[in-house]
């Protein structure tokens, strides 16, 4: 708007250079970090760097070797289920919650503190906490077997076959209050005529918030699912506090391969293949959104 | 973004439409509405509840009791150990350590994002530049790249410049990764802002720094405080970059706090754990009481960080 204050100047460069230098580290931290940084990591994916990075390339090897690797296999699992019923719970309690909190109910400010203060606990905390509420010689377990049930089984994080829907409990306590605030944001943001409309018509409220209420919200909910999901593929401090990856390898998650080939197992090319595989995760699901979002409009 | 960012519909609440009529307190619905509310809030407390008993019991009490059993006799011991003595590795000096680090990283993180943010934003707002837009598209769009894509680049990075595993090097990489979010709370605030202000501020003379100091920043005070919210909890609760770019004895709070619980060797001191489980947590929680609607206002804008 305002570059035309100086348009006689003959340098462009120097046009509004304040501005310029004022943006320096953001257009530093886009070009260098986040472009940069990334298109290096695919670069050296292809390569068979070990301790440190060299450009020894070696094609597809360490894709092979990635999928090939049982461990891998067990992370790609972990966060399909995570991620499905981490979608689908957040979504189905964040929505309810969201409903329960728009009756015009009294103290709704004392309810949303209580369900939104975990999530201003960082994954480390949470996960520590529902560790000690999981372990099965004081918590949950044994407590039921002490009313009486004394065949009662729940040890989550100590049983391979179910300790993800153990990380997946915490997840949920974590998250939910975040998405209940989304959505209730989108719910206020409804026209209360709409509501008026269907009172007269005598639409049960159930439907009206099936057929009406929920595609009129789409937006938020795509937002809220965009949301989720570049956080589900991040997983990481919440499976160290928990499980540590454990028992066995049975919790692992990607992020976390990633970081232990990176940084403990020095082999460089495995890590780098692995982040490029979220990178393409992630990829899948931006693209679509942000065709969506922005594909019709010029301006963001 | 579809995210409200100003006072939008979560600060408002609509008159009631059965406003005039007349509602009995113990209606069915009402028993059902408040009994299905108070569950779930029940359900969301039980965690902090355990924590706080645990972590007031000694250790025979813990071995016979149950988790929710409230502490026969109350002992802050563990809260001492917690914080004054228990052991990371070789050092035993508790979280008092981790606790000062992160002091030490978040507050210039925050500061210092916030500050280059708040500059972008305006630049962005009111001094577009030819490019600008694309360079803030590929900011925004590497809000979403998984971190564990950038971590080695940045290692390499660092340790060109020589501070690969300092606070320094921290406080950077809280800085970088804090930017996208914050110049987008930015930009949108100062979008919002009246033109008509700019144009003035334009026409007596005033330049880009002078507009931005004297003009704007007075203006602004809210989207800043809503900035520092969503910055303090965010660079408080980190623990991967926390793990990947210092050494030992920098760790912030949470990287130590995971060492001491999850340490193999020893017994296991529950109550010390929670004591100190709730120590790392009291900084963010204290910012979230504390804010309350500025925080509310402060996720829904910066969400997207996740």
């Amino acid at each position: 708007m305002t570059g035309q204050a100086h348009a006689g100047r003959p340098n462009k460069l120097f046009r509004n250079l304040n501005s310029k230098i004022a943006s320096i580290p953001m257009i530093l931290t886009a070009l260098v970090i986040f472009l940069g940084g990334t298109l290096w990591t695919v670069v050296y994916s292809f390569t068979n760097s070990k301790l440190l990075p060299r450009l020894n390339f070696v094609g597809l090897d360490q894709y092979d070797r990635l999928w090939d690797a049982p461990r891998w296999i067990m992370s790609i699992q972990n966060l399909a289920i995570y991620g499905l019923l981490s979608l689908i719970f957040s979504v189905v309690i964040g929505f309810l919650l969201a409903a329960l909190m728009d009756q015009k109910i009294r103290f709704e400010n004392t309810f949303r503190t209580i369900f939104l203060y975990p999530f201003a606990l960082s994954f480390i905390v949470t996960g520590l906490v529902w560790q000690w509420i999981l372990n099965p010689d004081f918590g949950v377990q044994s407590i039921v077997r002490s009313l009486g049930w004394t065949t009662f089984t729940f040890n989550p994080l100590y049983d391979a076959d179910i300790v993800i829907y153990g990380v997946l409990i915490a997840g949920l306590w974590q998250g939910t209050g975040l998405v209940m605030c989304l959505l209730l944001a989108g719910l206020r943001g409804i026209d209360e005529d709409i509501w008026k409309a269907s009172r007269v018509d005598g639409i049960p409220v159930w439907k009206t918030y099936l057929f009406i209420i929920i595609p009129m919200m789409r937006p938020v909910f795509i937002t809220t699912l965009v949301i989720i999901t570049s956080g589900i593929v991040r997983l990481y401090d919440l499976v160290v506090a928990q499980t540590s990856g454990g028992p066995g390898i049975a919790s692992e998650v990607p992020a976390k391969y990633v970081y232990d080939y990176m940084f403990q197992a020095q082999n460089l090319g495995q890590g780098f293949a692995a982040s490029t595989m979220m990178l393409l995760t992630v990829a899948i699901i931006i693209i679509p959104w942000a065709y969506l979002e922005f594909g019709g409009k010029k301006r963001g | 973004m579809p995210i409200p960012t100003g006072p939008g519909p979560i600060g408002r609440l609509g008159p009631g439409p059965a406003g005039a009529k007349p509602r009995r307190t113990f209606s069915g619905r009402n028993i059902m509405l408040y009994g299905a509310l108070i569950f779930f809030a029940l359900y969301y407390l039980l965690p902090l509840y355990v924590m706080i008993v645990t972590s007031l019991k000694g250790m025979p009490e813990i071995r016979m009791g149950n988790i929710f059993s409230p502490p026969m006799e109350i002992t802050f011991e563990p809260w001492v150990k917690a914080w004054a003595t228990a052991c990371t590795g070789l050092n035993c000096d508790g979280l008092s350590r981790g606790f000062w680090n992160s002091v030490r990283i978040t507050v210039p993180s925050t500061l210092i994002s916030i500050l280059i943010a708040s500059v972008n934003g305006y630049a962005l707002a009111n001094w577009k530049f030819k490019g600008a837009d694309l360079f803030f598209t590929i900011l925004i769009v590497g809000a979403f790249i998984p971190y564990q894509v950038m971590i080695y680049p940045i290692v390499i990075v660092l340790r060109e410049m020589g501070i690969y595993g300092t606070l320094t090097g921290l406080i950077i990489v809280h800085t970088i990764f804090g930017m996208p979010i914050l110049t987008l709370l930015f930009r949108n605030y100062f979008t919002s802002l009246p033109e008509e202000l700019f144009k003035a501020a334009r026409i007596d003379g005033a330049g880009f720094w002078q507009i931005y100091l004297r003009i704007m920043l007075p203006m602004s005070l809210p989207i800043f405080v809503v900035a520092m919210i969503l910055q303090i909890t965010g660079i408080w609760n980190d623990f991967l970059f926390g793990v990947v770019f210092t050494r030992p004895e920098y760790y912030p709070m949470t990287v130590q706090l995971n060492n001491i619980v999850n340490s193999v060797q020893g017994v296991k001191e529950y109550n010390v754990n929670m004591a100190a489980t709730l120590l790392t947590g009291a900084v963010p929680l204290f910012v979230y009481f504390v804010s309350g609607r500025l925080f509310v206002r402060g996720i829904a804008a910066g969400a997207v960080k996740g």
